[in-house]
């Protein structure tokens, strides 16, 4: 059992991929010389050399592009993309080719590719580095997206990405990477592909992924000392969906809170609210709720920021309202 | 790049007035002033987020904007403080924008990297490298299509140079004949990537004649030079209709954001550069042309001390917008009025 940060998980995670097999390569702007814009990479490119640690210049839709035409010829790429913004200009080529040649080729193509990118908001870099836009890629038939919410998932996750046939997008949330925990060996039985319970509750289901995590875990202990259990569900894998785990606890909860740091029109949240309506309406004892992120651009202020997103205190209230019969006891009064 | 090629770049012809040297200097030392000023102010807490000083830089901006007729439009990218406070946005507005403050240019919404003002014709302060340059074609087209005589000048560094909107944006702007000078700021990286390890072909004005487009280099340190080479392809575009690519050759003299460990280059790199820092090396001609006395750079010091001192006492001063606002201008609340 080692501690280490999150940083630290995903650099060992590339590290781990590159001296495993010869044909995984690592590309990116400034992944190799600067050691990555969030650090993940350093030191690789000393250890691993220029040829399979690649600079490349600011050109995303090209490096991007050749990743998948390279994972096409043989090689597994992992394409490093600063942030999810940037991945904007790479967009044509991860929906256009990435998500559709398999199928567009009758299943004669096969793109084994991992673009990672860093998303979220948080650091006060206003509207054109802030954005949460996994569902963007979540939307998109052909990808698998993955999201590292734990020191563990940042550390394990990026091999069974590598050893999934199709293309997946792996998410960080930038203000995940200096998060400490313990880290174990790989767990036997390590599966990325399905959402996991962080923490186990019977009154109210908190869904979420990512760096809405610690929030939701967070707003869970307060809840705790009202008398509210509620249990927290990280997705992990964003597509495709883990339903099965998001129904099965809410058949028994009862109870519903989506959160999600994108913002809420057509987002996460409204998918698993209406996969819960679809399948378990029935089973409902209030209407879902969603905490999602201001409908505006990322402000670079930071109280506006801060109001902008889902904090601790949201969630916690957003569940309180959903599980009235237990607020009563609790009736200290409320900030929103 | 060769520091030949820095050497052979012609001077500056002739001098201007001496009132224009000394605006110059004016705005040279208001920027540099400011910025390190704008560091204290981070290393207090007061400024958040990103912030790239353009320390080293300031001739660029300073002497491409002098040249400039107050119509004429400005985009720039996200190390740009230099291009608003030459284009006179109040230092004031832009600290307190750093501040996150009401009275900043942008509310506060904006922060460092997103300085606009529409009464200034900036727009931006564009954080996504290379996301300018279409836009300049597009202010550059609605000025040619409604017969306006403006120029649109738009800052890039030479890391956009590799984006296809680079690429994109020189072919339409020379395609559709459109007005505009795109001024690439070459400071040799972009973040921690050095020119000849993201060119190919690291003469970037030349790739101005891909797209048969007109082009020239400057010694992006000298702001008389900066001023003489974009008052000359200003002209040209203005009076052809014609984009126009100039390259301007600089350096940055500190990390590429607040904070970075510098690996990517040799400290005696960056203590060479400096021997041709623009400012003293500006002041120095200044002072052996006779143009300045001690007592006169002593008066422009005091005169941008004392604008900055202001600039952040009223910027910490300055109320923050009501959090009740967070949706404000997201969406126009009617049909907008016709832009000029
Ligand atoms: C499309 C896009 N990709 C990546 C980034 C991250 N990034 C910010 S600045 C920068 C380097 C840009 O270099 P250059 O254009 O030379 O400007 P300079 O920083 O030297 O002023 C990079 C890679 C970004 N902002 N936008
Ligand atoms: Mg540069």
């Amino acid at each position: 059992m080692t501690r280490i940060t999150y940083r630290e998980a995903v650099r060992q995670g590339l590290r781990e991929a590159l001296a495993a097999d010869d044909r995984v390569v690592l590309v990116g702007e400034d992944v190799g010389r600067y050691g990555g814009a969030y650090a993940c990479s350093k030191g690789l490119l000393d250890e691993f050399g220029a040829e399979r640690v690649r600079d490349a210049p600011l050109s995303e839709a090209a490096f991007v592009g050749a990743g998948i035409g390279a994972a096409l010829a043989g090689l597994l790429p992992i394409v490093e993309i600063m942030t999810v913004n940037f991945s904007l200009l790479a967009l044509d080529q991860i929906v256009n080719n990435a998500a559709t040649l398999r199928h567009m080729s009758g299943g004669q193509m096969s793109v084994p590719l991992v673009i990672r990118m860093a998303t979220g908001a948080g650091r006060q870099v206003a509207a054109q580095h802030s954005h949460s836009l996994e569902v963007w890629y979540a939307h998109v038939p052909g990808l698998k997206v993955l999201a590292a919410a734990t020191v563990a998932d940042a550390r394990w996750m990026l091999a069974a990405a590598l050893a999934d046939p199709n293309p997946v997008i792996l998410f960080e949330h930038a203000l995940l990477y200096p998060v400490e925990d313990d880290v174990d060996a790989r767990p036997a039985g390590f599966d990325p592909w399905h959402a996991a319970i962080r923490r186990p509750g019977r009154d109210a289901t908190i869904v979420t992924y990512g760096g809405s995590l610690p929030k939701c875990l967070a707003a869970a202990e307060t809840l705790a000392g009202e008398g509210i259990d509620a249990e927290v569900v990280d997705l992990r894998c964003l597509r495709p969906l883990d339903v099965g785990c998001v129904l099965e606890s809410v058949a028994r909860t009862h109870r519903a809170v989506v959160v999600d740091e994108g913002w809420k029109t057509c987002g996460l949240g409204a998918e698993i609210s209406a996969t819960i309506a679809e399948e378990r309406l029935y089973e409902l004892d209030a209407p879902v709720a969603r905490v999602c992120t201001a409908e505006a651009p990322i402000p670079y202020a930071q109280h506006l920021e801060t109001a902008a997103l889902p904090s601790a205190a949201r969630i916690a209230a957003a569940v309180r309202d959903v599980v009235p019969g237990k607020t009563a006891a609790a009736a200290a009064p409320r900030a929103e | 790049m060769s520091e030949a090629a820095i050497a052979s770049v012609p001077e500056a012809e002739a001098w201007p007035a001496r009132e224009r040297c000394l605006a110059l200097l004016r705005q040279m030392l208001l920027v540099r002033r400011f910025e390190e000023r704008a560091a204290e102010c981070y290393q207090q807490g007061l400024i958040r987020g990103f912030l790239h000083l353009g320390i080293g830089q300031e001739a660029v901006a300073v002497g491409a904007i002098a040249a400039l007729e107050p119509d004429d439009r400005i985009v720039a990218a996200y190390r740009e403080h230099g291009q608003a406070l030459a284009r006179g946005v109040p230092a004031a507005s832009v600290m307190a924008e750093m501040f996150g403050k009401a009275t900043g240019c942008c509310r506060g919404r904006g922060g460092s990297m997103h300085l606009f003002d529409a009464a200034r014709r900036l727009y931006g302060g564009n954080a996504i490298v290379a996301g300018g340059l279409p836009l300049a074609c597009g202010l550059a087209l609605a000025d040619r299509i409604l017969g306006r005589p403006h120029v649109t000048a738009c800052f890039f560094g030479d890391g956009a140079v590799a984006e296809g909107e680079f690429h994109e944006s020189l072919n339409l702007a020379a395609l559709w004949v459109l007005p505009v000078l795109f001024l690439c700021e070459n400071n040799l990286y972009a973040m921690g990537t050095r020119l000849d390890r993201h060119q190919a072909m690291a003469d970037i004005h030349r790739k101005g004649d891909a797209y048969a487009m007109p082009h020239a280099v400057v010694d992006g340190m000298d702001v008389l030079a900066v001023e003489a080479a974009v008052r000359r392809a200003v002209e040209q575009v203005r009076g052809t209709g014609r984009p126009f690519l100039l390259e301007a050759r600089t350096y940055r003299f500190r990390a590429h954001s607040m904070y970075d460990a510098e690996l990517y280059r040799p400290r005696e790199e960056v203590e060479r550069w400096k021997q041709r820092d623009p400012l003293p090396l500006f002041i120095a001609r200044l002072q052996d042309g006779g143009r300045l006395d001690d007592a006169a750079l002593a008066a422009v010091e005091a005169e941008v001390a004392a604008e900055i001192d202001a600039a952040v006492a009223a910027a910490q001063a300055a109320a923050v917008e009501p959090v009740a606002d967070l949706l404000r201008d997201v969406v126009a609340p009617s049909s907008p009025e016709p832009q000029t």
